[in-house]
């Protein structure tokens, strides 16, 4: 995408009093994902990933939703209500501490977690799949909870739609 | 694809008439259960060659039997330089003297020839050097030069089956991850390598990441997941085409953790269903699938019992994962582990009497066994990651991986016997993890 977040807070206050709809940060599907103003496009994958939050945290060993998961979810939701042409992959990862075969199965279990969340909550099942990486793919590198509690997450990977493809 | 393997043994046994009363039960015993006992220094001077052809070999053959041997931890090399005798002539009564002075209690010796043809012929005889006896008779193999290793490992399984009694596991190879790259984008490829890392052969290129890699029994097949269409799936990569296929083809599930049964007709596998994870059967002539379990969480690591009868595998059905061992067409479970901490990937012994595990307790990992009934729990190794254990052949060995924390934390493979002594890194050219060890080759 080669954005900037040179808009970022411009954008989040923006946002608090935008009502829905992409008209206002400068029309949906701007190429460059990012209207005049320097605000994130509301449509962008970035958008999505800066402004409603693209991934959500789970518990040791658990793949059950944390209220505050569930918020994230439910604006990821929303915003996939909006945007109809898009698809989201959902990849589910673990942290080192399990073997590697149970933690592929723990992944995949923290994606179908949110997969059920947000069919239960209106979103069409076609528009949704999922798949597990296990430990394979660790975002943070150090071996203690700081970074372990960032690498136990449900990542929603958002594919279609205009200029995201 | 890389390049097909060739399985195409012809290693031949011929029993020779053995110099004067050659001993049929071992002279030098050794206690391989646990006791403590010091290893046997044993001298393994270079074979003769008889051909100048053999001249490279017959000191590379000595080599390799010497270190299978002193590998085991049983056995302890008397150095070449210390040695005081030299042996000449293979028919010859060996001058014993000359080697017990340097305290080798045993001594192989050998000979090497190359016909016409091209063919190695090795040849070999054991003593006990303080009773001045042969033990055993002596023994001819013959095969291709290229072959040669594994007519060492032939000749260093029959030593330690005469001293120990135990069956020899040197002539086996092991399939393995190979791995490269940093934490947050390892690259994985399938490899095969002897037991002791020779002869490395990549299976896969890395485009995919790979896991889990099972012989089939008879060691030409290869059964593992890979990520090759996106998701975990199963795959089936036979040794001798080369050619790789899913092994269910049309199924958007994703699945894991494959492994043979003994008769190599069945694979049992954890195959994803939601939120749940259940293990299947397999049928390798139709491809039809029959679940083994339902329960609520997740069942996976499958592994069948010598006999075909019974599968151990972990779950977390009743909190934490715990093994369970239930009848091989599926039915009641048993849980078995009892000791506190959770368990993953059992494996169960060749011999039928142990299953091997990963212990994960208070943040460390360990490798253990206990007895099938899950009495006697032993834990072999403990450190940051240890994961995956593999039995050798016989039974008495285990190979698994451990993996060092932090940002450049990274597998190795390491091996450890039974009674978690031995413990040694097996030497590969990169990281290496999941190894599975096939058994003794044909």
């Amino acid at each position: 995408m080669g954005l900037k977040k040179t808009g970022l807070m411009l954008a989040a206050l923006m946002a608090l009093g935008a009502c829905e709809g992409s008209n206002i940060f400068g029309g949906g599907g701007s190429a460059a994902g990012q209207a005049p103003g320097g605000a994130i496009e509301q449509s962008s994958l970035e958008y999505f990933a800066t402004e409603i939050g693209d991934r959500v945290l789970f518990a040791v060993n658990q793949s059950s939703l944390s209220d505050e998961a569930k918020q994230i979810l439910d604006a990821q939701v929303a915003w996939l209500n909006q945007y109809a042409d898009r698809s989201i992959m959902i990849e589910g990862h673990a942290d080192e501490q399990g073997t590697r075969e149970y933690n592929i199965l723990l992944g995949a279990q923290r994606a179908a977690a949110v997969q059920n969340y947000m069919i239960a909550a209106g979103l069409a099942p076609s528009r949704i799949s999922t798949k597990s990486y296990g430990k394979e793919r660790p975002l943070e590198l150090c071996s203690s909870e700081a970074c372990w509690s960032k690498n136990r997450r449900a990542v929603t990977v958002v594919a279609g739609g205009m200029g995201n493809v | 694809m890389m390049k097909h393997l060739k399985y195409v043994w012809t290693i031949l046994l011929v029993s020779m008439a053995g110099l004067a009363q050659a001993q049929d039960r071992p002279v030098i015993e050794i206690d391989i259960n646990g006791g403590v006992t010091e290893p046997i220094p044993v001298a393994v001077p270079n074979f003769i060659a008889e051909t100048p052809g053999a001249r490279r070999l017959a000191g590379d053959i000595a080599s390799v039997i010497m270190s299978d041997l002193a590998g085991t931890g049983l056995f302890r090399e008397i150095p070449g330089t210390a040695f005081i005798g030299t042996v000449t002539n293979f028919n010859a009564q060996p001058v014993f003297s000359d080697w017990s002075v340097v305290n080798a209690q045993a001594l192989v010796t050998g000979a090497v020839s190359t016909g016409a043809d091209g063919r190695l012929v090795v040849k070999f005889r054991l003593f006990d050097v303080f009773a001045q006896v042969p033990i055993g008779d002596g023994v001819q193999y013959a095969g291709t030069q290229e072959n040669w290793r594994r007519m060492a490992h032939k000749v260093a399984d029959t030593i330690y089956n005469r001293i120990t009694g135990e069956a020899g596991y040197f002539d086996s190879r092991v399939v393995f991850v190979s791995e490269t790259g940093p934490k947050n984008d390892r690259k994985k490829r399938l490899a095969l390598m002897d037991y002791d890392g020779a002869n490395l052969q990549y299976l896969t290129d890395d485009t995919s990441i790979v896991l889990a890699p099972r012989f089939a029994p008879n060691a030409r097949e290869i059964i593992y997941t890979s990520y090759e269409s996106g998701l975990p799936q199963v795959y089936l990569l036979n040794l001798e085409t080369g050619r790789r296929s899913q092994l269910l083809e049309n199924t958007q599930n994703m699945a894991t953790a494959p492994r043979f049964s003994p008769d190599g007709t069945k694979v049992v596998m954890s195959i994803i269903e939601g939120s749940s994870t259940d293990i299947y059967q397999v049928d390798m002539n139709t491809r039809e699938r029959v679940r083994l379990t339902n329960s609520v969480g997740i069942d996976t690591t499958p592994s069948y019992s010598p006999d075909g009868s019974q599968i151990v595998f972990a779950s977390d059905r009743g909190g934490s994962q715990q093994l369970y061992v239930m009848p091989a067409g599926g039915g009641e479970a048993r849980r078995i582990s009892s000791g506190g901490g959770s368990y993953g990937t059992p494996v169960w012994s060749p011999r039928g009497d142990m299953i091997a595990f990963t212990k994960i307790k208070s943040g460390r990992f360990h490798i253990g066994v206990m007895r099938v009934d899950g009495t006697r729990e032993n834990l072999l190794t403990a450190s940051f990651i240890d994961e995956a254990p593999t039995w050798s052949p016989n039974g008495r060995v285990l190979m698994f991986f451990r993996e060092t924390p932090g940002a450049n934390g990274a597998p190795q493979v390491f091996s450890v016997d039974l009674t978690g002594r031995n413990l040694r890194r097996v030497d590969t050219p990169s990281f290496s993890s999941d190894p599975d060890w096939s058994g003794v080759l044909r």
